[in-house]
């Protein structure tokens, strides 16, 4: 191959220009005589509303508009539940500014529209407001308790709702089991933190009757619908553009934001733009928060370790509301087996409403939980049954001839059911094991602490069911006067690189340069049918779509280049963005085939003149564009999956832990990973990388605090402790490549993958260095410093 | 996350900076502005007026002379960790300012800031107190010297009054035949420290003729670890007596359970990190095998 495409490590086309400042993020967008939002927001979780005074912010000099729920017309009603769910009894969502209740710290209250920032900083410290204080309950095992105070007063226990899931027989695989584990695990609140906070702006074309808006979204479509919905204006008069976005990990999933109706809203109420740019503490308190679970597992196996059965009851800490249902908690469900057998198991579960800034989902999305419950297990299983945990694990795989390997009666989130489409889970553990050097660590283990010093293995091992439905489409098109490769798709990125993979899927089958194609995602303007960016489904979804309609502009090529070049279809190559006639030098570029197949009569240029000496492109009697032709080299397919495609992969870790200190070093990070077909290594790996580097705040850092009344506690970058490159160890990523049969270019989501089983890691490798001081078991994440001196002491006195 | 107004103005010599702090008791001066900005950006902090100290040549002036650094107020925190001059005449300095938040906080972070913020979790206070040095204080009535331990009275809290300007701090120099050493353990690098600890160790015939201990982080400013100096005198820097002085160190941390760290993990770690400063510092002294 002379071109580098599908499969490559293809540098990333969009790096250069955001290395060197020249991105375009919201707050990068220059709208002339723009004015500029700041939110009043509750500083008491759980509070009746006395009395909201705005009279002084709206005096004072500068403001142009200080809206309340008093003022915001239609506006002023609970936002929309975007995934309702039969059992889901008490769904509660908020109002864009709060109405007579506040139910978390950082809700809006009123919003300042002023002639910039500063000002409206000033005003909102200007607006009096009267909290009458109700009693909150932070702790969620207490939240669902009878006599605990409730966030909305008519939701008994705080519980949104009943859920079980069930698959086999569970309760006779616990009559039949040998040995029966238990654990309870908790994992702490965190937050996706994008380097970009949210961000909106928003301008109305009174003339035109158009409402344009720029918002750091991952979901164009969803806002746009939404938006004319709203404010009742055709759909094709809303424009909602996602230029640069600086990371989501599905903080930006989330619609609406307040902000982002409330911003519109201004911009047609005062006729001049309005821009909202989120800051760091909003984005803490304000945005969206995720994480926070509690599991009670049992697992039951016989005496040789395999697991015939499982039973999970957890709570799953979803904040004062509940706007995205219950996605997180019911993919921690569906995903609670793993990459295990375990052909039998039931799991309930109960969203609990807790007064704090709502759960959305975080990069994850309840994979990270229930991952971290089943590997504990896992690992305590292997310790009670007196086997090593690599074993364990193996003889509860599901085998490579056992795909598609289908959880009877399990329903994922994306409504369809729960089949691990392929894998080879015991081949990618063993190739950890290798790659580790097991025997050899155990070794320099045992050679460590006689010097004093303590080594621990952690491994942990996850799937990911990605690419969910419900479609995504693709438009291919060769541009006439350049010859470049137009593509578009309804979803949105956020950096992970869809320009350069996209590009690569185009060039794959229309033989241009992966230079020459241009990727236009993220613009309701640039293609209109789609659904958005999340559940590690941009590659699955847009990836194909994109790919049929290339195959379908594939054929139009050469067919055109067939008569043009008077040959049959069958001599017909392309490549280096041209057709050539296979053997010969004879070829038509790009740029003419596209001309050519434009029954247009102007040489505009070099290649259109070129074009007129080629035969004709159609040959066919009768109109010049035959019937049922359309002109141009254009398609455009769709992909809707069956059901989501299951990713998998297994991590291994070696780190020291230094008892007096009860701090940890990585001495060794082993990753290895399957997507199915890569698209393109380097990206995979960067996804992998990130993903693990968000694992790691999980694992051993990130956790958002609140004091008992509801007070967040660091919302902010000093104290809320996200890792530096410095605290994210080097990792050697391995790839497997195991394709999917699902979808035509047998290739599974990425996105999510790294972050999964890192806290895991973490907790089994400082078990494992532990091991000789005897400490309990590890059930919490993050680990930290201090709780390792707990156990530490704990163990010492015990 | 945007400050209140303020005025701002860069004087270009401290007699006007002085001038300008004595005139308005809300002014203060902008020093690097690591730590003030963050906090007027949180609205924490709220000046009339910013003196932007930037301009003034004659604050970043440096010099060793005979025992003492003279480091100008404004003297940048990486350009000191790179003087080589510094470096020779106390190596501590450099140890020390290596474990001060990140390589682009140092490069506009200053030595007279740091000192005047007085963390009580930051490094170069503690630094001062350990070896025993001080700092100039001008105003528009005079100059005066105030010793680190005088100068640090609580947790971002110093003797300085009103309109008096840290000009200059003076370390002195690494006394002969002493090691130095510093240690912390930060959540992570670059932040401020849970505790650190900071040890000069002077040995003749091989037992402690000198000792000098500073933590941060354990209490409410930068602590001399006074009664564990005391069990390292006259004795070897090892074994019993090193044993005690970890056990000693225990008694200053004062600092309560915060959301990092419990009382009784903080003096785990004082004790630890005086038993492994001193091992270190001594491990260091010129001339000992």
């Amino acid at each position: 191959m002379s071109t580098r495409r599908f499969g490559e490590r293809i540098e990333r086309n969009a790096d250069a220009a955001l290395l060197r400042g020249e991105g375009s993020f919201i707050d990068d967008i220059d709208l002339p005589g723009a004015l500029h939002a700041a939110f009043a927001r509750s500083t008491v979780a759980r509070a009746k509303l006395r009395s909201v005074d705005v009279s002084a912010a709206e005096a004072l000099d500068g403001v142009v508009r200080v809206y309340t729920c008093e003022n915001i017309g239609a506006l002023d009603a609970p936002l929309p539940l975007l995934i309702p769910a039969p059992d889901l009894t008490h769904p509660k969502t908020q109002r864009p500014l709060a109405r007579d209740d506040v139910f978390y710290v950082g809700q809006c209250i009123a919003m300042v529209v002023a002639v910039d920032r500063y000002v409206a900083e000033d005003a909102v410290r200007l607006i009096e407001i009267d909290y009458d204080p109700l009693p909150v309950e932070m702790d969620l095992d207490k939240a669902v308790m009878d006599d605990a105070p409730r966030v909305h007063p008519d939701v008994p226990n705080n519980v949104a709702g009943r859920f079980c899931v069930e698959t086999g027989d569970t309760d006779a695989a616990f009559a039949e089991a040998e040995h029966v584990t238990r654990i309870r695990v908790r994992l702490e609140r965190s937050t996706a933190a994008p380097l970009e906070c949210r961000a909106i702006a928003a301008r109305w074309e009174a003339v035109t009757g158009e409402l344009t808006v720029w918002d750091s979204t991952q979901s164009t479509l969803s806002v746009r619908g939404g938006l004319a919905s709203l404010f009742r204006i055709d759909e094709d008069k809303v424009r909602v553009i996602a230029p640069n976005v600086g990371g989501g990990f599905g903080q930006k999933i989330m619609m609406f934001h307040p902000d982002e109706m409330l911003v519109p809203l201004a911009a047609m109420e005062l006729g001049r733009p309005v821009k909202y740019i989120e800051d760091r503490v909003e984005n803490f308190i304000g945005a969206s928060q995720e994480r926070a679970q509690i599991h009670t597992l049992e697992i039951a196996a016989m005496k040789d370790g395999r697991v015939i059965g499982l039973r999970d009851d957890f709570l799953h800490d979803t904040g004062a509301f509940i706007p995205y249902g219950v996605a997180v908690a019911l993919v921690s469900a569906t995903s609670i087996a793993g990459p295990y057998r375990i052909p039998n198991f039931r799991v309930t579960f109960r969203p609990v409403y807790l007064p704090a800034v709502q759960v959305t989902p975080y990069r994850g999305c309840g994979r990270p939980h229930a991952c971290y419950a089943i590997e504990r297990a896992m690992d305590q299983l292997a310790g009670e049954l007196g086997l090593d945990r690599f074993e364990v694990r193996r003889r509860n795989f599901i085998g490579k001839d056992e795909f598609p390997y289908l959880r009877e009666g399990l329903i994922f989130a994306d409504g369809l059911h729960v089949s691990h489409d392929s894998g080879a889970y015991e081949e990618a553990l063993e190739t950890l094991c290798r790659t580790i050097d097991v025997d050899g660590f155990r070794a320099a283990q045992a050679a460590a602490r006689e010097e004093g010093r303590y080594l621990g293995l952690g491994l942990g091992f996850y799937v990911e069911g990605t690419g969910l439905g419900p479609y995504e489409g693709g438009h291919v098109k060769i541009h006439p006067i350049t010859g470049k490769v137009y593509v578009n798709t309804g979803l949105t990125d956020q950096g992970q690189g869809h320009e350069t993979v996209f590009a690569q899927i185009a060039a794959e089958q229309t033989g241009a340069r992966v230079d020459d194609v241009i990727v236009v995602e993220g613009d309701t303007g640039a293609f209109e049918w789609g659904v958005a960016t999340f559940a590690s489904r941009a590659a699955v979804c847009s990836g194909n779509a994109i790919h049929m309609a290339a195959v379908k502009a594939r054929a139009q090529i050469v067919e055109a280049a067939a008569n043009m070049m008077e040959c049959s279809q069958e001599d017909i190559e392309l490549r280096d963005g041209a057709a050539w006639v296979k053997g010969t030098d004879r070829s038509a570029t790009l740029a003419e085939i596209a001309t050519a197949t434009n029954p247009l009569r102007y040489a505009f240029n070099k290649p259109s003149a070129s074009a007129t000496q080629f035969a004709p492109a159609s040959r066919h009697d009768g109109p010049q564009l035959a019937e049922g032709r359309t002109p141009g080299i254009e398609a455009t397919d769709y992909y809707s999956p069956p059901h989501a495609t299951w990713a998998f992969g297994a991590h291994a870790a070696v780190i020291e832990v230094d008892p007096e200190l009860c701090t940890i070093e990585v001495r060794r990070y082993v990753c290895i990973h399957d997507c199915g077909r890569m698209i393109n290594p380097t990206i995979v790996e960067g996804q992998v990388m990130g993903g693990i580097a968000q694992g790691v705040g999980g694992a051993f850092y990130e956790r958002c605090e609140f004091d008992e009344d509801g007070t967040p506690l660091n919302a902010n970058f000093m104290d809320f402790l996200m890792p530096y490159a410095t605290e994210v160890p080097d990792v050697e990523i391995l790839h497997s490549e195991t394709p999917t049969p699902l979808n035509p270019l047998g290739v599974k989501g990425v996105g999510e993958a790294g972050t999964i089983p890192v806290a895991q890691v973490y907790a089994s490798a400082v078990e494992d260095a532990l091991r000789p001081f005897g400490i309990a078991p590890i059930r919490e994440a993050p680990l930290t410093p201090d709780a390792i001196h707990r156990m530490l002491r704990q163990a010492r006195k015990s | 996350m945007k400050p209140a107004l303020f005025e701002y103005v860069a004087p270009r010599s401290v007699e006007e900076a002085l001038d300008a702090l004595a005139g308005d008791e809300m002014a203060r001066p902008l020093a690097g502005g690591q730590s003030l900005i963050p906090t007027m950006n949180f609205r924490i902090a709220a000046p009339s007026t910013l003196v932007d100290l930037r301009r003034i040549g004659a604050l970043e002036a440096r010099a060793v002379e005979g025992d003492v650094i003279r480091v100008g107020a404004m003297t940048r925190q990486r350009d000191l960790e790179r003087d080589e001059a510094v470096r020779r005449a106390n190596p501590l300095i450099a140890e020390v300012l290596g474990n001060v938040a990140h390589i682009v906080i140092r490069n506009r972070g200053t030595v007279g800031g740091s000192i005047a913020h007085a963390d009580a979790a930051a490094e170069l206070p503690c630094m001062l107190v350990a070896t025993g040095g001080s700092v100039v204080a001008r105003s528009t009535g005079g100059e005066r010297t105030i010793a680190a331990e005088e100068l640090f009275l609580f947790h971002m809290t110093t003797a300085l009054e009103p309109g008096e300007l840290l000009t200059e701090v003076r370390i002195p120099a690494l006394p002969p035949r002493t090691g130095y050493a510093f240690q912390e353990v930060a959540r992570r690098h670059g932040d401020y420290a849970l505790a650190g600890v900071c040890a000069l160790v002077t040995l003749r015939d091989g037992v402690c003729s000198a000792v000098r201990l500073a933590a941060c982080g354990i209490a409410s400013k930068p602590t001399r670890l006074a009664a564990a100096e005391t069990a390292l005198l006259g004795a070897p820097p090892e074994g019993e007596a090193l044993a005690d002085a970890a056990e000693a160190a225990r008694e200053c941390v004062t600092a309560g359970d915060d959301r990092q760290a419990g009382l009784d993990y903080r003096s785990d770690l004082v004790a630890a990190l005086v038993r492994r400063t001193v091992a270190k510092a001594a491990g260091r002294v010129e001339g000992r095998a």
